[in-house]
């Protein structure tokens, strides 16, 4: 399984850019990694239902009612970039 | 008693002396300023501190509160309104909460005064501080060693006598390891006990806010005030909350306590193992029984951690695009290269890796092989501390294999680090509550004292009893007085 990462191509899935000799050093080390986790397929997990989460506890609802929450003043205060109570955002369309 | 020190106080002797009014909130404050300004640019705990701020608030302190007037120090990743909340990153430099994590309103409730940005691993990913993007901390007995991570700077300042108190957080051991790396007290709390609304996510099924403090009764103390729940985060367990000091004082009869096999491996350094065999002596010569139990996927559990915690952070950290809040790469051509190059420039190596691991578990074709296999082994680990639990009421071990390593020993290799979780990440994977405790000291070569930390592991929302067992060990015992040396730390 291990010989299989291909970081350059992760890379892109994850929407990070990565310099050469970051892509080289990710690759060795990220390697090592998924090679002391092949230990995993020792195991018979058939059956095992798989553990999403440590305590069972599913499905929280609250009533679906406006509550106090940001004005957009607040929403915007940490913006790189605003104008017009907006965020602004690189062009997605041509 | 003089002024100069207060800092040396634990929580629960300021607030007697804040109760008596021997001592104010402001001078409480005024005291542990000037100790951080002579102490701290050794340490390097502190990101940021607004002493004009926190006065204020200490001038209106209502010192009949639980926690009236106590200055706490907060991981630079839990929002307090108008604060900094950098998690040491470069992609949150320059941010400030717009609101407060549910645990700083119960502080506030309680009278605390939220009191400091502490450093951390970015993102609280690391196991040594030395992911922080900002500076580095150095271990108070040792400036040469790491204070242990990802909460490294509040453990440090707690050690240092630079704090009373701190919130950490604990994913995979963040606040144990640098408890017991640090000569301090450590507590995770039980999944769902700690609300993390304004939390910063790292891994969400995980993380848990909680405790750095100099004895057992402040970490019980500290737990009265944030633990509860919380409708804000959907994970939050609706049970009441007992007060966590009621079983202090009583001892260990009838009390047993399992030593589970598989954690006396190979590579725990001798001197954490003759530390650690110790306690379990006194524990037992206190009362409690001491029994050989199973935990038979110990040794799959490092694996699990980092699959699952990796594929979590990967999706958390997707919200880091550059708009609305954080780095913003300039001059993009596309809408990717905005992305791509934001994030390239805003987040540092070991997160980097983090979000590579993390995004090819759950990748198409993979996700069955890693991510879903992990999820099953989970569960299998899940079910031997249950198990476990059915034949004894804690668990003993050591918290970290080593005690404080050198400052760069482990930075180039990042299986050895992630190794260093190796006794704490279990019980994240459980959703179990553990606490570390000094249990004593090894001897560097240059013949420096380095603490060791003694983990207590119970099951899920039995935090009273662990605070018990805990608390029945420190006193027998004089680790918790113990101070890093002063010619290290001299003022």
């Amino acid at each position: 399984m291990a010989g299989e990462l291909d970081v350059a191509y992760v890379a892109q899935l994850a929407r990070l850019h990565l310099t050469a000799d970051e892509t080289r050093l990710f690759q060795r080390q990220l390697g090592e990694v998924l090679k002391y986790a092949e230990k995993l397929k020792e195991l018979n997990v058939e059956g095992v239902e798989a553990a999403a989460h440590p305590v069972p506890i599913f499905n929280v609802f609250r009533e679906d009612n406006a509550r106090d929450w940001f004005t957009a003043a607040e929403a915007l205060s940490n913006a790189p970039r605003k104008a017009n109570n907006l965020f602004i955002v690189t062009k997605v369309v041509e | 008693m003089t002024k100069r020190d207060l800092p040396a106080l634990s929580i629960v002797e300021l607030r007697d002396f804040l109760r008596r009014k021997e001592v104010s909130p402001a001078e409480a404050l005024r005291a542990l300023e000037e100790r951080i300004n002579a102490v701290d640019d050794k340490i390097g705990a502190y990101l940021a501190h607004d002493l004009a701020a926190a006065m204020a608030e200490a001038e209106k302190a209502d010192v009949t509160l639980p926690l009236g007037g106590i200055p706490i120090a907060v991981k630079d990743l839990i929002n307090v309104e108008g604060q900094q909340c950098t998690c040491a990153s470069r992609i949150l430099r320059g941010y400030r909460a717009p609101y407060s994590a549910t645990v700083i309103e119960k502080l506030r409730e309680n009278g605390a005064i939220p009191f400091g940005r502490m450093n951390m691993d970015e993102f609280a990913m690391g196991s040594s501080t030395e992911n922080s993007s900002v500076q580095v901390t150095r271990n108070p007995w040792d400036l040469s060693r790491v204070p242990g991570g990802s909460s490294g700077g509040s453990a440090a300042a707690v050690a240092a006598d630079i704090a009373f108190g701190a919130l950490g957080t604990d994913t995979g051991g963040s606040i144990r390891q640098p408890a017991a790396l640090s000569g301090i007290v450590g507590f995770k709390p039980s999944y769902g006990r700690v609300s993390r609304f304004g939390l910063v996510a790292f891994a969400s099924s995980l993380d848990q806010i909680g405790p750095l403090t100099k004895t057992v009764h402040d970490s019980a103390f500290l737990m009265n005030a944030i633990a509860g729940h919380d409708s804000r985060d959907s994970t939050s367990l609706n049970t009441p909350v007992p007060d966590y000091t009621k079983n202090l004082g009583h001892d260990l009869k009838g009390i047993r306590i399992g030593l589970p096999k598989e954690y006396m491996i190979e590579g725990v350094d001798p001197a954490v193992k003759s530390a650690v065999m110790t306690a379990v002596k006194q524990l037992e010569s206190l009362g409690a029984e001491i029994v050989e139990v199973s935990l038979p996927h110990t040794d799959y559990a490092i694996s699990v951690y980092y699959i699952l915690a990796t594929a979590e952070a990967s999706a958390n950290l997707a919200r880091f695009d550059g708009v609305r809040y954080g780095h913003r790469a300039e001059n993009v051509g596309s809408l990717f290269d905005h992305y791509a190059r934001t994030r390239a420039e805003g987040f540092g190596a070991e997160v980097k890796r983090r979000i590579i691991l993390g995004t090819y578990v759950l990748s198409s074709g993979y996700y069955d092989a890693y991510y879903l296999r992990a999820q099953k082994v989970r569960e299998l680990i899940r079910r031997d501390f249950v198990r476990a639990f059915e034949k004894v009421d804690a668990l003993v071990s050591p918290t970290s294999p080593s005690p404080a390593f050198k400052l760069g020993e482990k930075t180039t290799d990042p299986l050895q680090m992630y190794l260093a979780d190796i006794f704490t990440n279990a019980a994240n994977l459980a959703g179990i509550c553990g606490i570390s405790v000094p249990c004593g000291f090894a001897e560097s070569e240059s013949g420096k004292k380095l603490p060791i930390g003694l983990q207590l592991l119970g099951k899920a929302l039995d935090e009273s009893r662990i605070f018990q067992i805990a608390h029945a060990y420190e006193q027998s015992t004089d680790w918790h007085r113990a101070r890093p040396a002063s010619e290290v730390l001299a003022a």
